[in-house]
């Protein structure tokens, strides 16, 4: 083990994954020379070369389109999406070309492709550079969208992601680059679909995603310090979803509050909530709470962007809600 | 002319298959058989013809919404193209795909492509994947007129020439975007005029004469073949056809058609090898019936297969 920030343990997944499958490249704006806008692929052009490490113009369908055309001639790209926000200019490619071609083929094509992509906000970066847009993802059959909230996880679910035989949107936020946390330096993976209970609890059931997972923590602190005990689900992956480990968790607590930084309207958390209700109605004792942004762009000021994104206090009050507090 | 003699009867064979394919496919769709949208290649059969002719079989090419016309070209099998049609499980795509997508990575073709200006970035990745692994493979991207104008074309060109892909980009240009012809939607005459925007060849070809596609896509494809990176061939053509079965085509004059008619690449080709006593007139007739005998097969084929079962509606979404 080593303590590495969520960068490092991303570098170093890919890394690994490059020394281990000569099909893997990277690919995208400023991976190379520069090493990622986020530092990510910091070092790897050094030991890769360019051919394995491609700076691009600044051209994101092309970036996408070219991923998805290598990966059906039978490669393994990974590219990064400077902004996950850029997928503005450049979703055809993913979404009605990379994501549906094994079904619209009929089963033949293999598209095995990471896109990875920085998201949320945090850095006063506005509206075009903010967002957190797993749900935009998640409506897409075809793909798989991964979210990690701890540096151990982004490692593992990295390397599964490129191991993977289907287009996976790897959700990188970027308040998280820079937390710390245990990491084996060695070769493992995590299978996407399953969720990870960060904090084990009895009262409430709290789903938690990316950066939300480290507010959540805290408020489950100051929680317990007044008796109400909180256990925290992190998906990891929210498609495929683990659905099984929420309900068994809600039958355990008997209420349910979900917490994500994109809207809250038709957010990721609106699906996990219909999951529930549908299918464990029965195990819940108060109404499901969800936490999201407000329905509006994501603003500049700090003064309002500390207001869009949810915090400690307003996940707080969710639980005490769902306590009947 | 360097072609010998066979390759220009097999040429010609391959136009004949997409006219009378083409000609069953507006039959079939008229009488109900055929659900959907159907684009019809008719009149362009020398762009596809004189460019995969150049192609080896282990070159990719993608292609477009009005794909037939490539697929045939490119080797595609007429019992599963016409199968995927119908609708039926026994097609190209288990009939999950239909016209729009009907694909055969076996035979390099990254599938047709419901979205104009969908195929040139595909094109750039799968010369990417050939110029990674170092081997001689060639992609050719058949992108249409109006495609010309998407911007996933413009960055497909750009990073095909920064990086020096073995792409060759085959712009057909039927003179129209579904109605709105290409005065209207361009402010040059030549779409290979962009070319000079990427420092790459760009050559203007008569689009039905299919011994000039072939000679300009074959020095293309030996360019890219050969490291020296993309080329962009235009292929003046026109659509006999609607954009779709059923367009009233009340844009275009019925003149301009006839007097394309005139240049009908098929009827031409077909002089030029009589006169050349390439071909009879009875081994063209016998081709014709040949053509024929195998559309009645593929017809009965599909009309005989099965229509997937319901339990396949969710199957095949993910790789597992």
């Amino acid at each position: 083990m080593a303590t590495m920030m969520m960068m490092q343990a991303l570098t170093n997944a890919l890394d690994l994954e490059m020394q281990r499958d000569p099909d893997v490249f990277i690919s995208g704006e400023d991976v190379g020379v520069f090493g990622g806008s986020f530092g990510v692929t910091q070092g790897l052009m050094a030991k890769y070369g360019e051919r394995r490490v491609r700076d691009t113009p600044i051209t994101e369908s092309a970036i996408i389109g070219s991923a998805v055309g290598a990966a059906a001639a039978g490669l393994r790209p990974v590219v990064e999406l400077m902004f996950v926000d850029f997928i503005g200019v450049s979703l055809d490619q993913l979404f009605n070309q990379g994501a549906k071609m094994k079904y619209m083929f009929g089963g033949k094509a293999k598209i095995p492709m990471v896109v990875r992509a920085s998201c949320g906000a945090g850095l006063s970066a506005a509206a075009q550079h903010s967002q957190c847009l797993e749900a935009l993802f998640m409506h897409l059959p075809g793909l798989k969208v991964v979210m990690p909230s701890m540096p151990y996880d982004a490692k593992g679910l990295l390397l599964t992601s490129i191991r993977d035989d289907n287009p996976v949107v790897f959700l990188e936020h970027k308040m998280l680059y820079g937390v710390q946390g245990e990491v084996p330096e060695g070769d493992y993976t995590i299978p996407l679909g399953v969720a990870d209970v960060k904090r084990e609890g009895t009262d409430v059931t709290l789903v938690a995603t990316a950066y939300m997972v480290h507010l959540a923590l805290g408020a489950a602190e100051k929680l317990a310090a007044e008796g109400v005990s909180v256990e925290i689900i992190d998906p990891r992956t929210l498609l495929p979803l683990d659905e099984e480990t929420i309900l068994t968790s809600v039958r355990k607590t008997h209420r349910l509050v979900i917490v994500h930084e994109e809207v809250k309207f038709a957010g990721s958390g609106a699906e996990i909530a219909a999951m529930v209700a549908e299918k464990g109605f029965d195990d819940l004792d108060a109404p499901i709470v969800r936490v999201g942004a407000p329905f509006t762009p994501v603003p500049f000021s700090p003064a309002l962007e500390r207001e869009f994104v949810p915090n400690e206090a307003k996940i707080i009050e969710a639980v005490n809600k769902v306590m009947g507090k | 002319m360097s072609l010998d003699h066979e390759t220009m009867a097999g040429m010609l064979g391959r136009m004949l298959t997409i006219r009378m394919f083409e000609q069953r496919v507006s039959e079939l769709f008229a009488a109900g058989k055929i659900p959907g949208f159907v684009h019809l290649y008719i009149g362009e059969e020398a762009v596809a013809v004189g460019v995969c002719t150049a192609l080896k079989d282990s070159d990719y090419i993608t292609s477009t919404h009005r794909g037939h016309g490539h697929l045939i070209a490119k080797g595609g099998d007429l019992k599963r193209m016409m199968a995927e049609l119908f609708g039926r499980s026994t097609g190209y795509c288990k009939g999950k795909g239909g016209s729009m997508h009907i694909a055969d990575l076996d035979l390099g073709i990254l599938g047709a492509n419901g979205i104009v200006g969908g195929g040139p970035p595909l094109a750039a990745g799968a010369a990417l994947a050939a110029q990674y692994r170092g081997t001689d493979q060639v992609a050719v991207c058949f992108f249409g007129d109006g495609a010309s104008n998407q911007g996933t074309t413009h960055e497909a060109m750009n990073l095909a020439a920064c990086w020096k892909l073995p792409v060759v980009f085959i712009n057909e240009n039927n003179m129209y975007g579904i109605s709105c012809s290409t005065d209207r939607s361009m402010s040059i005459t030549d779409v290979a005029e962009r070319a000079a925007a990427y420092n790459i060849p760009g050559a203007v070809v008569d689009g039905n004469d299919v011994i000039a596609v072939n000679e300009a896509a074959t020095e293309a494809i030996k360019r890219a073949r050969n490291g020296l990176g993309p080329s962009l061939v235009e292929c003046k053509t026109y659509r006999h056809r609607g954009h779709f079965e059923g367009d009233p085509c009340h844009y275009r004059s019925p003149e301009e058609l006839e007097e394309w008619k005139t240049r009908d690449p098929v009827d031409r080709f077909s002089r030029q090898l009589l006169e050349m006593e390439i071909m009879t007139q009875d081994r063209i007739d016998g081709l014709r019936s040949e053509i024929a005998a195998r559309l009645d097969e593929a017809v009965r084929f599909a009309d005989e297969s099965p229509l997937p079962e319901p339990g396949e509606l969710t199957q095949d979404v993910y790789t597992v």
